[in-house]
């Protein structure tokens, strides 16, 4: 006897293969697609032990963790795809709080009959942002449903991080006078994405900016420990993400169109469909607001960094028993920047 | 970006505001109607009211098409999706618009309607070029400049021979509305109105003489105005003008793409494919004669309302929604008991609230930091001051 019989005597068909039910039913062809595929691209200690959960010690330091679900149509958009979508996006939440990420765990919905080849871009893709960022996948799972019940895949992301000692960033500590800060252009993800719908699809050179932040989120820290609020303005983008922060903190906003960063072409993209791109998502930004005197070193720090070149400072919080986010206009009046209302931008992440 | 920037730079605002302000009487006061939606939006998306002297006032006019559109045709076209099982494609904006008892389009999908959100009538035809099986109707709304993308939409359709095609037709006319705002002046409740700042897209259509009427018979200036903020600050700046000179005149601010006799293919083309309705529902103008188009009857075979017979509907207004006197311009939609207290953009009672274009949504989207019924005072960092009216402007004006 030469050893243990092969377990897969047929390798999966990457090239014209797809997803079936048998996948997701826990018996060989599930284990097939694990070790073929999942594994293969998204190889490390903990994932290869097997288990049905990884086991790690936390180093000192407070803990964070967030959880996040990517949907976006279509699964492959300039500038990225679902897969480093869904890594960049656990990453950035949990460094929202100032954090280091540590691990990350996904949770895969296939829709029967999803090619095995776009399966394997886009685990190749996480694995590659994931190998990146230095924050490896280290527990999974895959669920298949039938075709019409989802659209190709869906990836949910769980992440785990860790705070450093002295840094207390949060949501509710926006304060009067306090500095608001954005990273970069605003709008470039949502405007990619839009560009790709089927029946929207127009000519744009624009990328999304999909990226993880916590490189950026790292060096902001270290120059100004007491950073009061972080946040990635995704979905509504920066309008709603301002919004929240002003009702967690329970303050006002006024901010300048004018010092706003948008690139030209999401600027006319934006023209183009009746959209505002306060309201488009982002996917590779955030926001800072900190006390008024480390305003200029929170700034340096963010546009020394690659991910930061373009920070601006947009506007200050003020005292707001209303708590509104105002805007000096372009034209030098002043309007509201409200809650987004509905849903202009479905499946946008 | 090109082209559009040049209409929103600050530093021509400012002129155009301290010409404004260093024209306008101290005495008297200018209410100056914007017609449509697109500059209600513009007006408050950009602040321009901050810029104006504390004696010009903006009556927001009903150049929403989502607006008018009567109660009774939201559930005709619910019923439609409901009733007849048709694919209903429509504008984003119409699929939030509350119909009697509450009842609207995206209620209707949610409860298993096939209801389509698309961004042109070409998306509609080809939804119905994908699935000949289904019948697929067009929800038609809006003013003069939607009309004619609609006819080619029946032209395609008949030369293709697409019979699982039709358009739900609810196209109205500018003119009437504009005569019958105007008519109401007299009446105990009417709206004062000084001039009219005159549609921009319908008027690249239509042209700029079907407003004649505006000054020979009404006696008031009108002038066609583009939807860029510094379109309207000029064209307001053009309404003082007439108004110290006593001159009543249609003028066009909108020369880049106005002329006077409009788009005559365009015109054509609405020709062929619609005729008059004798009278037509508006919401808060009530019936207009001859204010709206339906189907020729060479494209009847096309009319979903002769394909799919439809009760009229119950066209059940909220009590208390003041949309109607909005969209006169008798009211303010502060003044409306429901605004912002159970009718938000994610609630909304009436139509002038689902809209972007609809004064109601403007109000409370990009306006309600501003204290309750007034328009001269921007408050300090939100809270209610007593700051001295039309400072901002002053300050503006005075700092070119």
């Amino acid at each position: 006897m030469a050893g243990p019989e092969r377990r897969f005597p047929v390798r999966l068909d990457l090239r014209h293969g797809t997803v079936d039910l048998s996948h997701g039913s826990g018996g060989r062809a599930m284990a097939q697609l694990i070790e073929e595929l999942f594994q293969r691209h998204l190889d490390n200690d903990l994932l290869r032990q097997g288990n049905d959960q990884a086991a790690f010690d936390p180093p000192p330091g407070r803990l964070v963790m967030s959880t996040d679900g990517h949907v976006v149509s279509p699964l492959f958009f300039p500038g990225g795809d679902i897969g480093c979508l869904s890594v960049h996006g656990t990453i950035n939440d949990v460094a929202m709080a100032g954090a280091r990420p540590l691990y990350l765990a996904a949770g895969f919905i296939l829709e029967e009959g999803l090619p095995l080849k776009d399966l394997d871009r886009i685990v190749a893709s996480m694995a590659k942002a994931a190998s990146e960022a230095g924050v490896p996948v280290v527990a999974g799972d895959t669920k298949v449903v039938e075709r019409g019940k989802a659209d190709g895949v869906f990836i949910n992301t769980t992440g785990v991080g860790v705070v450093p000692p002295g840094v207390e960033i949060s949501g509710d500590r926006a304060r009067p006078g306090d500095a608001i800060l954005v990273s970069g252009t605003i709008g470039d993800h949502g405007v990619a994405v839009m560009s790709q719908r089927e029946n929207l699809s127009f000519g744009t050179d624009i990328l999304s900016d999909t990226a993880a932040l916590h490189g950026l989120v790292a060096a902001m820290v270290t120059a100004v420990p007491g950073i009061h609020c972080l946040r990635d303005p995704t979905r509504g983008g920066l309008a709603t993400t301002l919004n929240e922060l002003a009702r967690q903190s329970g303050v006002g906003m006024r901010i300048r169109e004018a010092e706003i960063p948008v690139r030209p072409e999401v600027q006319a993209a934006c023209e183009l469909l009746g959209l505002d791109p306060l309201y488009v998502a982002n996917e590779g930004k955030l926001i800072a607001i900190c006390p008024p005197a480390d305003t200029e070193t929170l700034l340096a720090a963010m546009r020394a960094h690659p991910l930061g070149a373009q920070a601006a400072l947009i506007g200050e919080v003020v005292a707001d028993p209303h708590q509104f986010v105002q805007m000096q206009t372009l034209l030098g009046g002043w309007r509201i920047v409200d809650w987004l209302a509905g849903e202009q931008l479905p499946r946008i992440c | 970006m090109k082209y559009v920037e040049e209409f929103r730079d600050q530093g021509l605002a400012r002129n155009l505001a301290a010409s404004i302000a260093g024209e306008v009487d101290p005495k008297r006061s200018y209410r100056l109607m914007e017609f449509c939606g697109g500059h209600t939006h513009a007006i408050f998306r950009y602040g321009v009211q901050d810029l104006m002297p504390p004696n010009l006032h903006f009556v927001h006019g009903p150049g929403c098409p989502v607006c008018v559109l009567p109660i009774g045709r939201i559930d005709q076209a619910i019923a439609l999706a409901l009733d007849y099982g048709v694919t209903l494609c429509t504008y984003a904006d119409l699929m939030r618009v509350p119909g009697s008892e509450r009842r609207s389009l995206i209620k209707a999908k949610a409860a298993g309607a096939d209801v389509r959100m698309v961004y042109s009538t070409q998306d509609a035809l080809a939804i119905a070029r994908a699935d000949p099986g289904r019948q697929v109707v067009f929800f038609a709304i809006g003013f003069e400049t939607t009309t004619p993308p609609t006819a080619v939409a029946l032209r395609q359709a008949r030369a293709e021979g697409l019979t699982n095609f039709s358009v739900f037709c609810n196209h109205v006319l500018t003119p009437p509305a504009l005569h019958a705002i105007l008519s109401d002046q007299g009446a105990a409740d009417g709206v004062r109105i000084d001039g009219i700042l005159g549609p921009s897209h319908v008027s690249t259509v239509i042209g700029s003489r079907p407003y004649g009427f505006v000054p020979s018979e009404f006696h008031k200036p009108l002038v066609i105005a583009g939807f860029e903020p510094l379109d309207v600050m000029q064209s307001a700046l053009m309404l003082v003008r007439q108004l110290n000179a006593g001159r009543c005149e249609v003028e066009n601010q909108y020369t880049r793409a106005v002329t006077q006799e409009g788009n005559r293919k365009a015109q054509a083309l609405m020709a062929e494919v619609f005729d008059l309705r004798e009278t037509f529902e508006w919401r808060g103008l009530g019936q207009l004669s001859r204010s709206a188009l339906k189907i020729a009857s060479d494209y009847a075979d096309l009319d979903a309302e002769l394909r799919f017979p439809l009760a009229p509907g119950e066209g059940r207004e909220v009590r208390g929604c003041e949309c109607p006197s909005v969209l006169r311009g008798v009211k303010a939609p502060s003044d409306c008991k429901l605004f912002g207290t159970v009718c938000t953009p994610e609630n909304p009672m009436g139509s002038c609230m689902v809209s972007s274009e609809g004064a109601c949504a403007a109000y409370w989207s990009y306006g309600r930091f501003r204290p309750t019924g007034t328009w001269e005072a921007r408050p300090e960092a939100g809270a209610a001051s007593g700051r001295d009216p039309g400072s901002i402007a002053r300050a503006v004006a005075g700092a070119t």
